[in-house]
């Protein structure tokens, strides 16, 4: 069963570094017309220096939603499971 | 391959959290690992929206000239990165709710989810 | 802990405070945000959890709740603003009133008065994550013990 288990992790870390060096030149991305709009347009559309607030926040404003969700929801169940116990 | 070291050091995080996934039974190493698999690939996201010779995507006092760094990988990675951190804390509430009940944290000895 | 502890806490509580204000308060401008600030916040509230005991803070849980609950109306309230165009369309950039000056293309030494509901919504996530991140540390400090199970 060890063994079992340090194969298939030397398996998936193999499969890992090969898709790392496989992977295109790093610096060099291949699509990035949409970022490229970003950059250029976070001025004019949302009148924003940061083009990573312009995104978290005008451009996709529903993730962030969801992810407000996400984080409401972990404080809420922290709070219910570590409670006071009357006993 | 040495232009890749920077996705190659990334993996290598991702490969020791699957690696401490594998073989340790702690709830809290499990957490660990988990957070260092999380920790990886934010790290490579990042690395993803890299460009040779690149000014962060802020126009404030910005150099004129160089080319910016991919903003949208580096929101998404935000997200992921408040995310972690509500995982993380839910993940180590029911671990302390786990020693609560059981008096261990040794993953094979509560494999059965009675009482 | 100890007196030093507790008397350096009591200097850097304030600057921590203040610094995370200001992380959040030019999230428009410089790297930083509301999450980044209200983490920088948190850390304050998380100081004084190490250095005074849970239990100064215990009775505190109700405010970070209605903090919390507050931030995340107050954001879901800012999308519903722009509802006019679309949701999360941002009505405030350059009208000329609150946040709304425009913006020059290209680099420039930045003015705090733009970007519409970008500072506001990166106010109402500060609160939000300062809240929630003090919520989890301090229910953790209270009640994550064995003594009290």
């Amino acid at each position: 069963m060890k063994w079992l288990a340090i194969a298939s992790f030397c398996v998936a870390a193999g499969f890992l570094i090969f898709g790392a060096v496989a992977l295109r030149p790093f610096g060099a991305p291949t699509l990035k017309e949409m970022d490229d709009y970003f950059n250029r347009f976070s001025q004019p559309e949302v009148a924003a220096n940061n083009a990573v607030t312009a995104i978290v926040f005008d451009y996709r404003g529903y993730d962030t939603l969801g992810e407000a969700t996400v984080l409401f929801t972990a404080v809420t169940g922290v709070a219910l499971i570590l409670r006071r116990t009357k006993k | 391959m040495i232009g890749n070291l920077p996705f190659v050091v990334c993996v290598i995080l991702v490969a020791l959290g699957l690696w401490t996934l594998v073989a340790k039974r702690n709830l809290i190493k499990l957490v660990i690992g988990i957070g260092l698999i999380e920790s990886g690939v934010n790290l490579f996201l990042v690395s993803l929206g890299y460009v040779h010779g690149g000014i962060p995507p802020i126009y404030t006092y910005a150099p004129s000239g160089a080319p910016m760094v991919l903003p949208t990988p580096q929101a998404l990675t935000l997200t992921s990165i408040v995310i972690g951190v509500a995982t993380t804390a839910l993940m180590l509430a029911f671990a302390v709710v786990i020693y609560r009940h059981k008096g261990t944290l040794d993953a094979r000895k509560i494999r059965d989810l009675r009482g | 802990m100890t007196v030093v502890v507790r008397t350096i806490t009591r200097i850097l509580f304030p600057i921590a405070l203040v610094f995370g204000g200001y992380v959040i308060m030019h999230g428009h401008l410089t790297p930083g945000g509301g999450f980044q600030g209200g983490a920088v916040a948190a850390s304050a509230l998380a100081m004084v959890v190490v250095a005074f005991g849970a239990k100064s803070l215990s009775g505190k849980k109700g405010l970070l709740s209605a903090l919390e609950s507050l931030g995340g109306v107050a954001f879901a309230a800012l999308g519903f603003l722009g509802l006019g165009v679309t949701f999360f369309a941002n009505v405030l950039a350059g009208s000329g009133g609150l946040f709304g000056n425009p913006v020059p293309y290209g680099p420039n030494p930045g003015d705090l008065n733009t970007a519409g509901t970008l500072p506001l919504m990166n106010w109402a996530v500060g609160f939000k994550v300062l809240a929630g991140l003090g919520a989890v540390v301090l229910l953790f400090a209270l009640f994550g013990g064995e003594h009290d199970r």
